[in-house]
């Protein structure tokens, strides 16, 4: 960088300037690839992209880390007029958690366990020079308050598996802002929380990195969670980000066929859309194309664009795309959400499924207190609830995976007992799961084949070739085809497994299919895949579906019927449509206002434009009130 | 298990000591049925020299005509009272012909434990940290092959190496006379001692770098450096806690085994330990040394587990804090 650049940039007052970024793997395959952008004080950059994009790879880099096996191969990370890649050792440790900070991904998993937090926040100021004990005790004293954790010297000295994983987090929080950084790398900090826990986080980070100035890079695969936090977006993928600017006009006006088809994903609350998923999957580093990675997967794709990479395309100020047609994509129009969902004739003359009084234990602790609920014919009912609130348990008992429970769960006019185990064939084979964890729930030493095929001889329909037959069938019915039958699981992508679950519950003809959380652990475009098929197999089969989320946008998109659960007890149950749209109960209502999307996130920038006025926060001297 | 929590590590303590007493009370128990199975004592005694009448004298000299329940209480009231019944080959009381063979075992096996258990963390903790460089390949593949050594091929390459064949700086053997501690023969500790070593280190510290491996590999340890924590803290202060934890089971194990396993040492040695004494009481039929041993190994087995589960609780916060 030539020194009038660097003049540039410190009077546009960038906190941090990245330039011709390029990060492999040590055996050289590139992962993160020509990757530049800058970060303003207390400007927040987000950073989005699906799993294998190589997010987190670049907000580890602006710390000088690579993690194993890869390595940073040229570019510059300029803070100030600092590189961070030209540092040695012992530069690079005063860096960290002084100027650069990091919160990771899991705050569970980051605290060491057999530290006390109070020490774990103390070694972060005393690394940096602090040694003072009394300073230290009051800095730390001051960022408990600052993230509304209590402050006393008892709190302090708990392990971190005795917080919450909210209060783990604000803990992940207060020790990256300790040492006043000028720059902190957050790595998707919410993913695991409730919304709840969730709104309080997102809003302690905008209003520390405001508060002290920060730059702050904000790495996330949730749209929804980055539109509400960032006043700038980069959409990454395939190492590269494909489009940069400010959120609203990111998000309003795509420039990138790729951020168009993501926002199209998201679904929203305010209105029951089909989610349109993206067909295909990213490549992974070393099967990249030769031209732009998203060709093959873009419905505007022509023969140019496998030709090279394209440059970066200015559309308006600060806003560029990689895209060849970019000016032709921004002109079409705002992002169209799917056309409205059509549910199915929802038969009511008798329910399929009905829960009595259904109470169930774990241990000692009554975790469901007298739970009602009827599921129809045809129906989809969401049971919706922030972790803790028992709606998982509710769906393994119905299962019969939960067997400590009292009350009558009765499937058409049979009362079923309380462990599958002692359930007979026929009932066994009526209600089918699916699990939340794809990568867990799959046998890997079983073939696609076998693990579909398997209902098909335990409940004695099929062997043989009509087995085989309707395998194949059953296979193209979720949309992967009759080849997959002969893959194992490590040879599929997430999105696959889970269609591959949904296909083993499916085969057996089941009139209830219970769902829990099946798209939690994937990307938003193959989550929109997943409910889309789920939604085409209700309504061509007459599926009745459990469908238990802690996503609530998602449930306009599936379900009729919506009961939401706290604590173990209903707090609401009925339409859909009429609860999320005109709640009755306070706690809804919270859990609504609570939820992130790209509307409500353009309300609030405008309420902190007219707060801050236009130009996004620099330097903004504002208590740090929480 | 729910209802025995509470009192914290004392109360943790003071159920595993109870817990402890009922395994060697059972131990006491299969220990004597099946020393009882092994035949007539009396029968063995005498071996070829056995005439019905001289038969039936021992047999009541050793309280044989008694019910098997009464001699199996005064075999257990003995325990306590440390006397372990009679030897039958030298007519002594069993308890004072342990005495200072187990001295003299034990001996062997703290210096063992004091040299391997230091010195396997360090290696294993090094390994890991310079894992697949030359330091971590060349020490994996060498405690492999330790490893897979047996301990008395090991006990005879040094002896062959240090005593005998290549140099002549030790003893050969190591005998201890009568009326004399092992410690006025330095000399004659080292080849037993590194064999013991040679023995355990190889595998604790194998284990000691797979942990310390897995914990380097965490997300606190990564977050831990880019806190800016100097290297030295982010290993001692939070890496090795954590890797050390189920590794204080494995040194369990492994001394409890060498409380066994020390035969072959102290035979190839010729060292008057509980080894030797073992060996030469199975030959010579002599059951109540037999069982004092059986004993005491048990009793030994039982003691380090409870103290590697005390290790453990103490180095891990989850655990401790739910007692």
């Amino acid at each position: 960088m030539s020194i009038d650049q660097q003049a540039a940039v410190t009077k546009t007052g960038a906190a941090v300037t990245v330039r011709g970024l390029q990060i492999a793997t040590t055996s050289g395959v590139p992962v993160v690839t020509d990757l530049s952008f800058e970060i303003a004080a207390g400007e927040v950059l987000g950073v989005v992209g699906e799993s294998g994009s190589g997010k987190t790879t670049v907000g580890l880099s602006l710390l000088g880390h690579a993690r194993r096996g890869l390595k940073i191969v040229s570019g510059s990370v300029l803070l100030g007029d600092q590189d961070v890649l030209e540092m040695d050792d012992v530069a690079l440790r005063r860096l960290r958690g002084s100027l650069v900070s990091y919160v990771p991904q899991d705050p569970a998993s980051s605290l060491n366990p057999a530290l006390r937090i109070g020490v774990q926040l103390r070694e972060a100021l005393k690394a940096h020079g602090s040694t003072s004990d009394a300073e230290n005790t009051a800095r730390i004293a001051e960022m408990m308050r600052e993230v509304a954790l209590p402050d006393d010297p008892e709190y302090l000295r708990r392990y971190p598996h005795q917080l919450s994983g909210g209060q783990q987090q604000r803990i992940g929080l207060a020790m990256a802002f300790a040492n006043r950084p000028r720059l902190i790398v957050l790595d998707e900090p919410t993913t695991g929380l409730d919304v709840t826990t969730q709104a309080t986080v997102l809003a302690t980070v905008r209003d520390l990195a405001a508060a002290y100035g920060s730059a702050a890079l904000y790495v996330s695969h949730d749209l929804a969670v980055v539109a509400a936090v960032a006043s700038r977006v980069a959409v990454m993928y395939a190492g590269r980000i494909v489009e940069l600017g400010p959120a609203d006009q990111l998000f309003e006006s795509s420039a990138h066929p790729y951020t168009r088809r993501l926002v199209g994903a998201i679904p929203r609350l305010t209105g029951s859309r089909v989610l349109v998923g993206i067909p295909g999957h990213a490549p992974s580093p070393g099967s990249r194309p030769p031209g732009c990675a998203f060709a093959p997967r873009c419905q505007l794709h022509s023969p140019e664009c496998d030709e090279k990479v394209p440059e970066p395309l200015q559309v308006v100020g600060g806003h560029t795309s990689r895209c060849i047609k970019a000016l032709e994509v921004v002109k079409l129009q705002a992002v169209t959400p799917g056309e409205r969902v059509q549910s199915p004739r929802v038969d009511s003359s008798a329910p399929v499924l009905s829960l009595k009084n259904l109470v169930a234990h774990y241990g000692d602790t009554e975790v469901l207190h007298s739970i009602n609920l009827d599921l129809e014919h045809h129906e989809c009912l969401a049971i919706v609830g922030e972790s803790g609130s028992g709606k998982t348990t509710t769906a393994r008992a119905i299962a019969g995976l939960h067997r400590d429970w009292t009350g009558s769960i009765r499937l058409g006019d049979l009362d079923l007992a309380t462990s599958a185990h002692a359930r007979s064939t026929d009932v066994r084979r009526q209600i089918q799961y699916v699990f939340q964890n794809p990568y867990g729930s799959l046998n890997p030493r079983k073939s696609v084949g076998e693990t579909v095929g398997q209902p098909l001889q335990v409940f004695g329909i099929a062997s043989g070739r009509e087995a085989d037959h309707r395998v194949a069938e059953m296979l193209e019915q979720v949309s992967l085809s009759a080849s997959y039958a002969r893959r194992y699981p490590d040879q599929l992508s997430g999105g696959e497994r889970q269609r591959v679950a949904i296909a083993r519950a499916l085969i057996s003809s089941p009139s209830v299919l219970v769902c829990d959380e099946v798209t939690s652990a994937l990307d938003v475009s193959v989550q929109a895949a997943i409910v889309e098929l789920l939604g085409n197999l209700q309504r061509e089969l007459g599926l009745s579906m459990v469908f238990v989320t802690h996503n609530l946008p998602l449930v306009r998109s599936i379900a009729q019927k919506i009961v939401v659960l706290a604590n173990g007890s209903i707090v609401e149950y009925g339409d859909t449509a009429a609860i999320l749209g005109n709640p009755q109960q306070e706690y809804t209502r919270h859990l609504i206002s609570n939820t992130p999307s790209l509307e409500t996130a353009r309300m609030e920038a405008v309420e902190l434009a007219s707060e801050f006025g236009p130009s996004h926060a620099l330097h903004v001297t504002r208590s740090a009130g929480i | 298990m729910k209802r025995l929590r509470g009192g914290g590590i004392p109360g943790f303590v003071l159920r595993r000591a109870l817990l402890g007493m009922l395994v060697l009370f059972l131990v006491s128990v299969i220990v004597f049925a099946a020393t009882q199975a092994l035949g007539d004592p009396a029968r063995a005694i005498l071996g070829r020299e056995a005439t019905p009448d001289r038969l039936e004298v021992l047999r009541k000299q050793l309280n044989l005509d008694q019910p098997v329940l009464t001699q199996y209480l005064s075999w257990f009231s003995g325990i306590f009272h440390g006397t372990f019944g009679t030897s039958l080959a030298s007519q002594l009381p069993v308890g004072d012909m342990l005495g200072p063979r187990l001295v003299n075992s034990a001996l062997l096996v703290v210096c063992a434990a004091v040299i391997s258990i230091p010195l396997s963390i360090i290696i294993g903790s090094y390994a890991a940290l310079r894992r697949e460089r030359k330091f971590d390949k060349v020490s994996s593949n060498a405690m492999l092959v330790l490893t897979a050594l047996p301990e008395f091929v090991v006990a005879v390459l040094l002896v062959i190496l240090f005593s005998t064949t290549v140099l002549h700086l030790l003893p050969a053997i190591s005998p201890v006379p009568p009326g004399h501690w092992p410690w006025e023969y330095p000399d004659g500790l080292i080849l037993p001692v590194a064999t013991l070593v040679i023995a355990v280190a190889p595998y604790v510290s194998r284990i000691m770098r797979a942990s310390m491996i897995e914990v380097l590999e965490t997300d606190y340890v990564e977050m831990a450096r880019l806190k800016g924590l100097p290297e030295r803290t982010v290993l001692y202060k939070h890496a090795l806690p954590n890797a050390i934890g189920p590794v204080f089971q494995v040194i369990a194990i492994t001394l409890a085994y060498l409380a066994g396993g020390i035969v072959v040492v102290e035979y190839v040695f010729a060292y008057p330990g509980i080894g030797s004494l073992l060996q030469d009481a199975v030959v010579n039929h002599d059951i109540p040394v037999v069982q004092a041993l059986a004993m005491i190994i048990a009793a030994v087995y039982v003691i380090l587990n409870m103290f590697a589960d005390i290790g453990t609780i103490i180095v891990t916060p989850r655990l401790r804090t739910r007692l």
